[in-house]
């Protein structure tokens, strides 16, 4: 399956990277990992950058890492769109102090405009 | 979370408990702070066994008595706020502050037997009066946006939305007065 995981520094969407590589390698998908502008997050997108290419050279796959820049959520969507994806994975949310999940906007916007598959990975 | 936004003005005051009160079912319902016991515990986890799970809230209460008891375990720790709305020996209810940096996060939950007889708003009066006696200042919240009922009690009790923008609306309340305006009070708080 030709897969798009969109990342941006969160807990979890390394969380989302991890599985997404991991189901990868097994399943022999056609991954592409979007580095995506995340103002929520505290880590700069080129220290993500690598954490994804550590990832996926442990895997042993081959999957492209691709620096996008711009609105994240109609960025994700429009290269789903254009370039065919099947599938775009996303982090499942963060959980607050209370245990309550919290969707970010990234993933609603995605969630509501993609025509594609959306996986939030928990 | 420093940037939640709260009320410039201050709550009002909100009785402390133990309060006790008649619900519109005429049961006799009493709000006590919890106890530490392990029956106040083991009766939480009887509560949250038996709850609707369409009652359910981004995630919350958990499913199943092994991850009741463990959230639980984190939200009736020591440094967090918990009151229980009490029918006899059954809990109608059970609302808690969780601490979240200079503030607590609040979340109430009434058993689908007790609702829509005001139980809520006794238990969450109780546990903001529970959270100001011990010096809270600030509370803030999120609730699904078609939670009208929930919504308008939050309005009811002075909770203003502070982040309206995605699928839960976030809102907060101010209960005490903020650090530079008693500075007395929070050097006492900073001694504890």
């Amino acid at each position: 399956m030709k897969v798009l995981c969109g990342i941006g520094g969160s807990d979890d969407s390394f969380r989302a990277l991890d599985r997404t590589v991991e189901r990868a390698a097994v399943a022999n998908d056609d991954l592409t990992i979007a580095v995506v502008d995340n103002d929520d997050s505290s880590v700069a997108p080129d220290a993500v950058a690598d954490r994804a290419e550590a990832a996926v050279d442990d895997a042993g796959i081959d999957a492209e890492v691709r620096r996008v820049e711009g609105d994240p959520g109609s960025r994700l969507v429009e290269i789903a769109e254009t370039e065919a994806f099947e599938e775009i994975v996303l982090g499942g949310g963060h959980t607050s102090p209370m245990g309550k999940i919290t969707i970010g906007p990234i993933a609603e916007f995605v969630l509501l405009n993609a025509k594609t598959s959306v996986t939030l990975v928990r | 979370m420093s940037d939640r936004r709260y009320p410039d003005a201050v709550a009002d005051e909100f009785p402390p408990p133990p309060t006790a009160f008649t619900d519109r079912e005429d049961r006799e319902i009493e709000i006590r702070p919890y106890e530490g016991t392990e029956a106040d515990h083991e009766t939480l986890v009887e509560m949250y066994d038996t709850f609707d799970p369409a009652d359910r809230a981004q995630g919350i209460p958990p499913g199943g008595e092994k991850r009741i008891r463990e959230w639980l375990d984190a939200i009736l720790a020591d440094d967090c706020y918990n009151v229980i709305a009490w029918c006899g020996g059954d809990a109608a209810g059970h609302a808690t502050l969780v601490p979240d940096g200079d503030a607590y996060e609040l979340a109430i939950f009434v058993h689908q037997e007790y609702q829509r007889a005001g139980v809520g708003t006794h238990l969450i009066r109780g546990l903001l009066g529970h959270g100001q006696a011990n010096g809270v200042r600030k509370v803030w919240l999120t609730v699904e946006r078609w939670n009208r009922a929930a919504v308008s009690l939050y309005k009811k009790i002075g909770f203003e939305t502070s982040d309206a923008e995605s699928f839960e609306l976030e809102m907060g309340l101010r209960l005490r007065a903020d650090d530079g305006a008693t500075e007395e009070s929070a050097a006492a708080d900073g001694d504890e």
